[in-house]
């Protein structure tokens, strides 16, 4: 796509502290454009407040920060409008159906034609059947697939997803898969953070691990080495660690 | 792309949302109403109200249980967000701050409008306190006004804190003190009492929320987020 | 990173310190020596030079308040959110004293310990919404997003003061008290009690300024000492 200007994401010396405790430090990150780049991290190093920095949730100390092209810090704003989000949180509302969420986010996202633009996210994900369901009744699977296409429905050029397979069916996790790669091919950028390992090393063009405040990236793909960055010497052969 | 109407759109999907939220939830349909005349209720018989004493008390009992209920309406709204997530949703939405304060606090401010509708037929029926006024009218809404003005702001910081139901009435109370007094003062001239309150208290409470809805829109774009 | 400047005792500060201390003692000396006993109120009267001047500092407090909520919000630098922080605390005390100095002296003159009045109301509130700003510092799940709500409250809180005053004042010339009781500051003052009067004022404002400076390095040193002990948690393995 001819109008992506810079680079999916781009982080240089991302600083953040809670208080006075520091979380993520000399941070540096880049995803290109047409590319999925995997995240892992043990629980609690710190990849949901990076991916919160990304998506504006949060703001970061000191650091240089560029998503979609964007400058965080003055033009953030942009980056909303560029940027898709999958989120622990479900970020909608149990009281309202599917087509309704979606139908208000498509307002707020300012999208033209939101009748068009909703029926084909729903599709999508292959939620069309329950569409008029409160979300209330729908089960934690299909919420994560309907976080999903609310996502990817203002059509954004960065996807940012916060373990977005977990709880996920096969058969959904295999639409997962393709709808990131599809994504891809048209030339944008995804961000996704994973515990799966198989999961993250089989739709990973890159891959990196985020420790002590920082990303190390790998060079190869390989599960093993992964494994061994992730847990370090304590690990025991003989243990499963998926 | 942010052009007036655009922005005017986004209010009124913020502000629908909310409502639609509101009656299909079925909790502050139901729950705060009927808290408003439990407390009139409670009144009634805390103060020993006779009929001859009804003008004099009424207004008081008035404006306390609307600035009760208030409490109750404002609270819920955020708290509903908070668990669902909906904020963190809007946040990152491409909508300037602005919107979503004002969406919030219009919302708030109709469900306020119509419990206190509900109050006012609870207090003609219970207590025989029947006003008919224009001037009363718009009281009730300028009071209203500041009442959503700074509680939505308030409400959106106590959500955030321990102690929530605590937090806001101690945020809110000492400072809407002015237009409760104004409000009081002006319902008791509507219905007979002492003259020029209208004139004096409509102004104050008419400055109270011009000033108010220039900062608080402000101080909630601020604070809202890290 | 780690600045210990305005942690330290300063010059500056022994000769606040040290100004204040003289000047201060000079005052009471003042106060319970040379002030002329009232001759409708008697002695109990001095407690007004006490009263007014620390009910003045608490209102210049919550202006300071106010200025540091602005900024902090302006420019989020710790520095303005500490001198909101430290204003505040040293606000809330000289209220409560304002508030407790004001029963004492009530009580023998007026024969209440309480009245409706709209400066007594005014620093009523104003107490309750300083405990409010404190009280939203630390519930707030996190020092941050603390000190940005209690920058709002600082704000609107302040601006709504003067409002408060103003409506209070309008609604006891509708509602008079029962007792109305000679309120001897804005009456005939003589020079001499007028001249006692600013002479306190000074000296309140030194010893304002002084607790103000302190609780400041205080905050200040306690923010290094929590960022050096994480200065571990930055190395890498």
């Amino acid at each position: 796509m001819s109008d992506m200007i810079g680079k999916g994401i781009l982080v240089q010396g991302l600083c953040k502290s809670y208080g006075n405790k520091p979380v993520l430090w000399d941070l540096n990150l880049e995803v290109n454009w047409g590319e999925i780049l995997v995240l892992f991290g043990a629980n609690g190093a710190g990849k949901t407040t990076l991916l919160r920095i990304l998506s504006t949730q949060a703001r970061a100390d000191s650091g240089t920060i560029q998503v979609a092209g964007y400058n965080a810090k003055r033009q953030h704003q942009n980056i909303r409008q560029n940027v898709g989000v999958v989120a622990h949180q479900s970020l909608m509302y149990e009281d309202m159906t599917a087509r309704e969420n979606l139908m208000f986010y498509a307002k707020m996202y300012r999208i033209d034609d939101i009748k068009l633009s909703v029926e084909e996210v729903l599709v999508r994900v292959g939620l069309e059947s329950r569409a008029d369901d409160r979300l209330r009744t729908l089960s934690h699977g299909m919420k994560k697939r309907l976080a999903i296409a609310r996502a990817t429905l203002h059509d954004p050029k960065v996807l940012i997803l916060d373990e977005p397979e977990a709880g996920l069916d096969e058969v959904s996790t295999v639409n997962l898969g393709n709808l990131l790669y599809e994504w891809v091919q048209k030339g944008k950028a995804v961000l996704m953070t994973t515990h799966n390992i198989d999961i993250g090393t089989n739709w990973a063009n890159r891959v990196a691990i985020l420790s002590n405040g920082a990303i190390n990236e790998i060079d190869s793909i390989k599960v093993e080495d992964i494994k061994r960055k992730l847990y370090g010497n304590s690990m025991r052969p003989d243990v499963n660690y998926d | 792309m942010l052009t007036m109407t655009n922005n005017f759109h986004v209010f009124a999907a913020i502000l629908s949302k909310d409502i639609l939220l509101d009656f299909r939830g079925r909790d502050i349909i139901f729950s705060v109403p009927i808290f408003g005349i439990l407390l009139i209720l409670l009144f009634n018989f805390a103060l020993d109200v006779t009929p001859d004493m009804v003008d004099d008390l009424a207004p008081g009992i008035l404006w306390v249980s609307f600035a009760f209920s208030g409490v109750l309406t404002m609270n819920r709204s955020f708290v509903r967000e908070k668990e669902q997530g909906g904020l963190e949703g809007l946040l990152i939405s491409p909508i300037s701050r602005d919107i979503i304060f004002f969406g919030k606090a219009a919302s708030n401010f109709l469900f306020m409008i119509l419990v206190e509708f509900v109050l006012l037929l609870a207090l003609a029926v219970m207590l025989g306190f029947l006003v008919t006024s224009w001037v009363l009218v718009l009281t009730i809404v300028l009071t209203t006004i500041g009442f959503a003005t700074l509680g939505t702001l308030f409400s959106a910081i106590a959500v955030e804190t321990r102690s929530r139901e605590v937090m806001l009435p101690v945020l809110f109370f000492p400072l809407i003190i002015p237009i409760l007094i104004g409000a009081v003062e002006v319902t008791s001239e509507v219905i007979g009492g002492t003259s020029g309150a209208v004139a004096r208290w409509l102004p104050l409470i008419g400055i109270f929320d011009a000033l108010f809805l220039i900062i608080c829109p402000w101080l909630f774009s601020a604070i809202i987020q890290e | 990173m780690l600045d210990f400047n305005s942690a330290k005792r300063s010059l500056f500060s022994y000769v606040l310190a040290g100004l204040a201390i003289v000047l201060m003692t000079f005052n009471l000396l003042l106060i319970f020596i040379v002030a002329p006993t009232d001759a409708v109120l008697g002695d109990i009267q001095r407690i007004f030079y006490i009263h007014v001047p620390i009910a003045v500092m608490s209102f210049l407090a919550f202006f300071v308040v106010c200025i540091g909520s602005i900024m902090y919000l302006i420019r989020r630098t710790s520095y303005w959110d500490r001198l909101a922080h430290s204003a505040a605390e040293v606000g809330v005390v000289f209220v409560t004293i304002t508030l407790l100095t004001g029963v004492v002296w009530a009580r023998p003159v007026w024969g209440v310990w309480w009245t409706w009045e709209p400066r007594l109301t005014t620093t009523l509130i104003l107490w309750l919404i300083y405990v409010a700003y404190l009280m939203v510092r630390s519930y707030a799940p996190n020092r941050s997003q603390g000190s940005l709500y209690a920058a709002a409250i600082g704000i609107v809180g302040f601006v709504d003061v003067p409002i408060v005053y103003y409506s209070v004042q309008w609604w006891r010339s509708i509602h008079p008290a029962a007792v109305v009781g000679p309120l001897a500051e804005s009456g005939s003052l003589e020079p001499i009690m007028r001249n006692i009067l600013l002479v306190s004022l000074v000296a309140f404002v030194l010893v304002f300024v002084w607790l103000l400076q302190q609780k400041m390095a205080i905050q200040k040193a306690s923010d290094l000492l929590i960022s050096i002990s994480h200065i571990s948690d930055r190395t890498r393995v």
